[in-house]
């Protein structure tokens, strides 16, 4: 129930020493400020790492084919080798923990000489030969057409599926690729989907310069023989790609007459491990923010409880009259809480409306200034933050005034009404 | 109704004992208007203060209005003063920030009476103290006259059985001292309520029944007037 005279009296509490209820003020502003400036900057380092990771299945672990290093069954070291379409049946049937298993091979390295050529106009990209289920591993956004199927597969039927930025050096900008024909290497290849990274910044750009064929079409094209590339294995729910990473390199290490010892002969990379090295990063971030936060914040509520104290010791007498006149421990006690929760709730709002606004200038200036944003993405804290930082305030609050509470009725109400 | 026997009371500072009140026996029927005279530290306003529960006696008996007053808890205190008792003091003691008429109806605030009701309450009184016209001005904007004649007003609006009067005067000019008096004996009479005034001043006493002389924390004398 709405009380006037209590407001009255918070706001001539409040109001007498403006000066010093507004440097109180300040002290919880400031801590609920740069708790909603570092958490949001904290989520805007996350998202800015997490966009390089799109959509792509976390738990998943390339493997690929270096040299040996170590002589092993009659071979020597520094051998080369190749992997084979016997070892994917191979991987598939010792490993049951895998989900998905997707071989691939590629044309050409990274940045090679261009290699695409449509009528005059010519390009550079990296090339791969893929299974269907590579969708399911890294999926992209199919703008137009559609993926590589089963179908494509076993036919080896010569069609692509081009990035986004295949598209913008390669046709003019109203036309359609779809059905179109490019020339890879010399030969001719039908465009039957057009996609774009779900990624963002420098790795969407990567991502859009990839064209997809078949794997077996390409294996077939380019004379491979059954020489996989490498492999990108994802494993099932709940199980960690570490397991079928080791399974998979004692099979492929049997396979291949490599060495148990030898370290160097297949190169594999977890993308799980980094993954949660990220993920370990941010929680850390996050609590350091969180201990920096919540101190600033005490610091501030600290001041309100101090404040309160000099307050209830100069408001000795008046708190004595009303005692004498029939105000229970109870009123004073209630009245002193509420006039430091209001100080900490309202600087406190200030300050999370304050911080939650600066936020999103710098969102709003990121997004127009067209900044790279590799590092740092849509900086914001979630509403439940704000919430909780909020509910904190008010408890917080109602412990600072708590103890100069107890003090004002802990007087005698003859001593009160005495001090001068 | 207000009923003392033996009553004691020490303080202690420090090292120091110091024994104000040394057994008194005090018996003040309904409706008598008493005034209690006593040098500077013979007791006098540690009796006033004890009788308003204010400050808790060691040792005796108090029975107030059939009530004993003994091992209260600070809200039972004061809901107790709230009740029976009505407080004037020498230096007003009104609230600063409350206007002439919120601070009659403070205790009135205290009962949870909703504000427009006891807000006209307490003009009622202010009017019959001659105050209406000051009721939305606030202390400092008042002489020591209005002021104590507020104070009177927020005294009686719980309609109490008792007012105690610490120097009611002792701030005031002869001539307001007298007017005050005039408010305070009119109060006694009309309204039958107990009166117990502590003063230094033999006018103000004379105009009491009974006249309590109070001398190192024993009663001495007793004159009536």
């Amino acid at each position: 129930m709405f009380d006037l005279d209590r407001w009255q009296e918070i706001y001539h509490v409040l109001s007498k020493n403006k000066l010093r209820t507004f440097l109180t003020a300040f002290g919880v502003f400031w801590g609920i400020f740069m708790l909603v400036i570092m958490m949001g900057s904290g989520d805007g380092l996350k998202n800015g790492i997490s966009q390089n990771f799109g959509d792509m299945a976390t738990n998943s672990v390339f493997i690929w084919a270096q040299q040996t290093s170590v002589p092993y069954k009659g071979f020597t070291r520094g051998r080369r080798f190749d992997y084979e379409n016997a070892d994917v049946r191979a991987l598939d049937e010792a490993i049951p923990e895998i989900k998905y298993l997707a071989p691939r091979t590629n044309v050409g390295g990274f940045n090679g000489a261009s290699n695409v050529i449509r009528g005059l106009k010519s390009g550079s990209f990296q090339i791969f030969g893929d299974y269907p289920v590579f969708d399911s591993i890294d999926p992209v956004n199919l703008l137009q057409g559609r993926f590589i199927n089963e179908l494509d597969l076993k036919e080896k039927r010569k069609i692509v599926v081009i990035g986004l930025r295949v598209k913008e050096l390669l046709f003019e900008k109203d036309e359609n690729p779809v059905n179109q024909y490019i020339q890879i290497n010399g030969v001719y290849f039908k465009v039957v989907g057009l996609f774009k990274s779900k990624r963002t910044g420098e790795a969407a750009s990567f991502d859009n310069q990839r064209i997809h064929m078949p794997f077996t079409t390409c294996q077939k094209t380019y004379n491979m023989g059954d020489a996989i590339g490498f492999f990108n294995i994802t494993s099932k729910d709940g199980i960690q790609v570490a397991i079928v990473e080791e399974k998979a390199i004692k099979v492929l290490k049997k396979r291949h007459a490599i060495s148990p010892t030898d370290d160097a002969a297949i190169g594999h990379f977890n993308l799980e491990v980094e993954y949660k090295k990220m993920v370990g990063l941010f929680l850390g971030i996050r609590i350091l923010v969180w201990i920096v936060g919540i101190g600033t914040l005490l610091a501030g509520v600290i001041g309100v409880s101090n404040i309160m104290l000099v307050v209830v010791k100069e408001r000795t007498k008046e708190i004595g009259i009303q005692r004498a006149l029939g105000a229970t421990p109870r009123i004073v006690i209630s009245q002193i809480i509420t006039e430091s929760v209001v100080l900490t709730t309202f600087s406190g709002y200030f300050g999370l409306t304050l911080g939650v606004g600066l936020l999103e200038l710098i969102n709003y200036l990121l997004d127009k200034s067209g900044a790279n944003t590799e590092m740092f993405l849509h900086p914001g804290i979630n509403f439940n933050v704000a919430i909780t930082s909020l509910a904190i305030l008010v408890v917080a609050g109602a412990f600072a005034g708590m103890v100069p509470a107890r003090k004002a009725v802990s007087v005698k109400p003859i001593d009160a009404l005495r001090y001068e | 109704m207000v009923d003392i026997s033996n009553i004691h009371k020490t303080y202690i500072t420090g090292n120091n004992k110091l024994h104000v009140l040394k057994g008194i026996d005090l018996k003040v029927d309904a409706g008598e208007m008493i005034s209690v005279m006593g040098a500077s530290g013979s007791g006098k306003s540690t009796l006033l203060n004890i009788l308003g529960i204010l400050d808790n006696h060691d040792h005796g008996e108090y029975i107030l209005n059939g009530v004993r007053i003994e091992n209260l808890n600070e809200r039972k205190a004061a809901m107790l003063r709230n009740k029976f008792l009505g407080f004037v003091f020498q230096s007003f003691n009104l609230v600063s920030f409350k206007n002439a008429m919120e601070n009659v109806a403070l205790p009135l605030y205290y009962q949870n009476v909703k504000r427009k009701k006891r807000n006209a309450i307490a003009m009622e009184f202010l009017d019959r103290m001659g105050l209406k016209d000051w009721a939305h001005h606030l202390p400092n904007e008042l002489s020591g006259g209005q002021k104590q004649r507020v104070a009177i007003a927020r005294a009686l609006i719980a309609k109490p059985k008792v007012i105690l009067a610490d120097e009611p005067t002792g701030a005031l000019d002869s001539v307001t001292s007298q007017e005050v008096m005039d408010i305070l004996t009119d109060i006694n009479k009309n309204e039958n309520i107990t009166m117990l005034i502590v003063t230094h001043e033999h006018d103000i006493a004379k105009r009491t029944q009974k006249t309590i002389r109070i001398t190192d924390g024993m009663i001495t004398e007793i004159i009536k007037n």
